[in-house]
């Protein structure tokens, strides 16, 4: 069976429901490359997802363009772990388990196994579905790029919702 | 995310994107992808399959080493564990979506959330 048009589904969904259309961006160019500086058995991860993943405790994300992320620290325990996002028909099995959207376990796992280097001390969140691109490149890219800079991280694991 | 990849990746942070729909991937071009055809919200993998989301985990990072050319995708062949049933519903544009308003207000999952978050504000 065919693969799901997200992008035609939803535009139509939105429209139907009287919101404006989301554009996705559409890339043309050849994308940026950063080779693996080390073995993977050397490589410091972290981790982001566009979940709206917080922590118990910390202030849940708003549905009109929320611009802010949330450090999650990656010992966190999963029944800790909470989900907010305009397209809340995704999360219930977030909800129940976690690591459906946010594979903190299997994170952690790799990491005692020894596959990956370790992990940083913070992965993060924030809720994507921001309609503005400028405000993705001028505002998210940029302070999601500093918190992984100061985790000092060599890989970023990255799971859109 | 595409465009979250694509900063790092410029700016010396190696990157894998996990995604589980394959033409938003696909028009973003992040660097370095892979692909799971999964019902959106599940890029860690099915509920309560704990080797399956370990195996993705550790596909998804052997790719780091394995993807050599910019723009790739890497389908991860990954089954998803009832079959292909969910796809008609995920390509009903009809079907209806649990939303709230679009505002300034913070939407915990939990009511005992949002006590926590106040008191810890407070402090």
């Amino acid at each position: 069976m065919s693969t799901v048009e997200y992008m035609r589904t939803i535009r139509e969904k939105y429209s139907k429901m009287g919101y404006a259309p989301y554009g996705w961006h559409e890339a043309t160019d050849t994308p940026p490359w950063t080779p693996l500086a080390k073995p993977l058995s050397e490589c410091r991860v972290g981790m982001m997802t566009t979940a709206g993943t917080y922590v118990a405790g910390q202030e849940a994300y708003f549905y009109k363009d929320d611009t802010s992320y949330r450090p999650i620290p990656s010992d966190t325990p999963v029944e800790n772990l909470r989900f907010s996002h305009l397209t809340e028909n995704y999360l219930p099995d977030a909800r129940r388990d976690p690591n459906c959207a946010f594979p903190i376990e299997p994170l952690r796992k790799l990491a005692e196994e020894g596959v990956i280097g370790g992990l940083a001390e913070n992965f993060f969140s924030c809720m994507g579905a921001v309609y503005s691109k400028r405000r993705v490149d001028e505002e998210v890219a940029p302070a999601i790029y500093e918190a992984f800079a100061a985790e000092g991280v060599d890989v970023a694991y990255l799971v859109p919702l | 995310m595409c465009l979250i990849a694509r900063y790092l990746e410029e700016r010396g942070i190696a990157t894998i994107v996990v995604g589980t729909a394959l033409d938003i991937v696909e028009r973003g071009l992040p660097p370095r992808a892979v692909f799971m055809d999964f019902p959106l919200g599940h890029g860690g993998g099915p509920l309560f399959a704990a080797e399956q989301q370990l195996a993705i985990a550790r596909e998804a990072v052997a790719a780091l080493e394995s993807l050599s050319e910019p723009g790739q995708i890497i389908n991860l062949n990954q089954a998803w564990p009832e079959g292909d049933v969910w796809k008609s519903a995920a390509s009903d544009e009809s079907a209806d979506d649990v939303r709230s308003p679009r505002d300034l207000t913070p939407r915990y999952q939990l009511e005992e959330d949002r006590r926590l978050a106040e008191a810890a504000a407070g402090d």
